[in-house]
């Protein structure tokens, strides 16, 4: 059973929180992460930086170049992952562009993540299509491999990113780039009826413009959890430096209140 | 050789390992569609005329093979012939594949063209046909180059084109290309996204090839109609490589030498270059797994080159594959070898080439004292150098 499914079982909404790694700084990731699972967040999933990140809107364009600036590597991600994993079990997702993980290599990178109990992986460019021999590596460590599903995809094309996805399926709640935006709910609510219908194996997340409890409420109805990342990088960005943590709990407890009442 | 190189890529956009796709989501629909497309009307008659009606009415094509005496006579080697892309109209072989593209956008029913430039002279392009057609266009630039093509900047608003400054990482192609990316996977439902070399993902290379490939094809046929014979060596520079492929293709299963040059900027030692074949290594980058300049971590490493046109840390997957598979040589000349290469071009043949054509003819100094006096060299000069005059006079003034 996979770690969102075990969510699901209870009747449970998902919250998962993006963080990118080293962001505000390389010290803060891990109490952060630490706090966040203790403030209601079910998921949490640890952004890798990268240089030319297409899929990204401004807010988390800058956390990365922030985190880069911090000395942020793929390596240095795995390692504050494994802290992480020593002082929390909270379910560990890492999302990151292709070209950093290529660099690293498959085979090592997903050994690193099995050894450190990482639950699932998320690489935004990697098409279904260029996906086979990533997914038949991550399915022999048992590391769940996790797609995007957008507005634009088709339905029968729905169903191959259901069957090739072994923890949730991340549905992109508009067509664009992440970033928060006004009226979020009621543009994604047709895409996601359409995706409840065609996704049968996987528990669907909706993710990209999320940027308050409301939509988190109205779309937590509509799948079986919230990504929430670049309203969550935008309060933490405004934080003082030494409220960083406070000012990230404070920012997930409405939310995951907002989900409790959506069950 | 045994199997035909020029058959590629295969139908998932694979030349080899490199190509591909690797993009996010939103875009698999729209470039699944592009493809279908494309290969319909790649064989569609009406569709043929209409691009040929464009290219030798409108661009200009056939563009001449210019026998260049006085650069043959100074070195009095082997008999150099250039390919004139310069005299296009709009001034560079990009608006060959412009044309191509937005036939397409228009086949398809999208009313906003967005494109990225590097040097301006694809923005200009794009921007060109797209008034023609009557479509809105938009172009995205990095700062840094908006500052050294200055000119290409004015000509794209005048052309009614709204061009959008890109701020982001080091301000040029790289970051142009990335925001046209963001727009594209924001605005898909109506916007077609020209690109402007052989990059991308698939079918984008296969398709920027196609439209370039006229570059070769009357190369041919010129070269046989004046000298009897096919040329024994081919010059391009690359950048993204979409005028070097578009000469190369139509050779690559003769018996003809082909050398890529790309941009050394102040010398690959330097690590301050753009030659991501000569230097690079396999990675993804805008869609595609190619050569790429990174760091030991896969974060792309910003490229330097005197020609934006150039300045690029990647290439196209299909020359990836040449590479690989020592189809085509490439090889590397510096920004001040570049540059006065393109001085000796203008005071003795009264061309002025673009600071990207002025690579491949910076090559020949190592490559002609090497050919017997009966070869015959083709350099492909793909645009011309108005646009570089700032760049040209700052350096002619330093020397």
């Amino acid at each position: 059973m996979s770690f969102v499914q075990n969510l699901k079982c209870n009747n449970h909404k998902a919250l998962s929180l993006f963080v990118t790694v080293g962001y505000p700084t390389l010290e803060t990731t891990i109490p952060l992460v630490v706090e966040l699972a203790s403030a209601g967040a079910d998921i949490i999933e640890l952004g890798i930086p990268f240089s030319d990140p297409i899929a990204d809107g401004p807010t988390i364009q800058i956390s990365s170049e922030t985190a880069l600036r911090n000395g942020v590597t793929l390596k240095k991600t795995l390692d504050i992952a494994e802290e992480i994993r020593k002082q929390s079990q909270v379910p560990l997702v890492l999302m990151g562009y292709a070209n950093p993980i290529y660099a690293f290599g498959l085979s090592r990178f997903l050994d690193r993540c099995t050894n450190i109990g990482i639950d699932g992986v998320i690489i935004p460019d990697l098409a279904l299509e260029e996906s086979d021999e990533y997914r038949r590596l991550a399915q022999e460590r048992n590391i769940s491999t996790i797609f995007l599903a957008a507005p634009t995809t088709p339905d029968e094309r729905l169903k191959q990113l259901d069957d090739a996805s072994t923890g949730f399926l991340y549905c992109v709640s508009i067509t664009g780039v992440t970033g928060e935006r006004k009226g979020i709910a009621d543009q994604a609510e047709e895409f996601l009826y359409r995706a409840r219908k065609c996704v049968k194996k996987n528990p669907l997340l909706v993710g990209f413009g999320i940027s308050t409890p409301e939509d988190a409420k109205h779309l937590g109805k509509l799948s079986d959890g919230v990504i929430i990342g670049s309203a969550f990088i935008k309060a933490l960005r405004n934080a003082s430096k030494a409220h960083v943590i406070e000012r990230a709990v404070e920012f997930v407890k409405p939310f995951r209140l907002a989900l409790d009442s959506a069950e | 050789m045994n199997f035909k190189i020029n058959t590629l890529p295969d139908d998932q956009g694979h030349f080899g390992k490199y190509g591909g796709r690797f993009v996010p989501e939103t875009l698999m629909p729209a470039l699944n569609d592009l493809e279908h497309a494309y290969m319909k009307l790649k064989h569609d008659s009406t569709f043929q005329r209409e691009l040929q009606e464009l290219l030798r009415d409108y661009a200009g094509r056939p563009t001449p093979l210019y026998f260049a005496k006085r650069l043959s006579e100074k070195y009095d080697k082997a008999k150099i012939y250039l390919k004139r892309e310069d005299l296009c109209h709009t001034g560079a072989h990009k608006i060959n594949n412009t044309i191509g593209q937005i036939l397409l956008a228009k086949h398809l029913g999208k009313t906003r063209i967005i494109a990225e430039t590097g040097a301006g002279q694809h923005g200009v392009a794009t921007a060109t046909v797209a008034a023609k057609m009557g479509l809105k266009c938009i172009v995205y630039m990095g700062t840094e180059d908006m500052e050294r093509q200055a000119i290409n900047v004015k000509r794209m608003e005048l052309l009614g084109a709204e061009v959008r400054p890109v701020n982001a990482g080091t301000g040029t192609l790289k970051d142009a290309i990335n925001e046209a990316l963001r727009d594209w996977v924001t605005n898909v439902h109506d916007t077609f996204y020209v690109i402007g070399s052989v990059v991308g993902p698939h079918p984008y290379p296969m398709i920027v090839r196609d439209f370039q490939s006229v570059i070769g094809k009357e190369t041919r046929q010129q070269i046989l109609e004046r000298e009897k014979r096919l040329p024994n060596y081919l010059v391009a520079c690359v950048g993204g490589g979409s005028n070097s492929l578009g000469l190369f293709y139509e050779f690559l299963n003769d018996d003809v030498k082909m050398i890529g040059v790309e941009a050394a900027g102040f010398g690959i030692s330097t690590g301050k270059h753009a030659a991501t074949l000569s230097a690079g290594s396999p990675g993804v980058l805008h869609g595609s797994y190619s050569y790429v300049l990174q760091d030991d971590d896969g974060q792309i490493t910003p490229a330097h080159s005197v020609s934006a046109g150039l300045d690029y840390p990647g290439v196209g997957p299909e020359h990836s594959y040449l590479k690989d598979t020592g189809r085509v040589q490439y090889v590397s000349v510096t920004d001040d070898e570049a540059l006065n290469a393109g001085l000796e071009l203008t005071r003795i043949e009264g061309i002025l080439p673009a600071l990207e054509s002025a690579h491949a003819l910076a090559y020949l100094k190592q490559l002609m004292p090497k050919t017997p006096n009966d070869e015959i060299v083709v350099v492909n000069l793909s645009g011309r150098g108005e646009k570089d005059l700032t760049t040209i006079m700052k350096s002619v003034d330093k020397h």
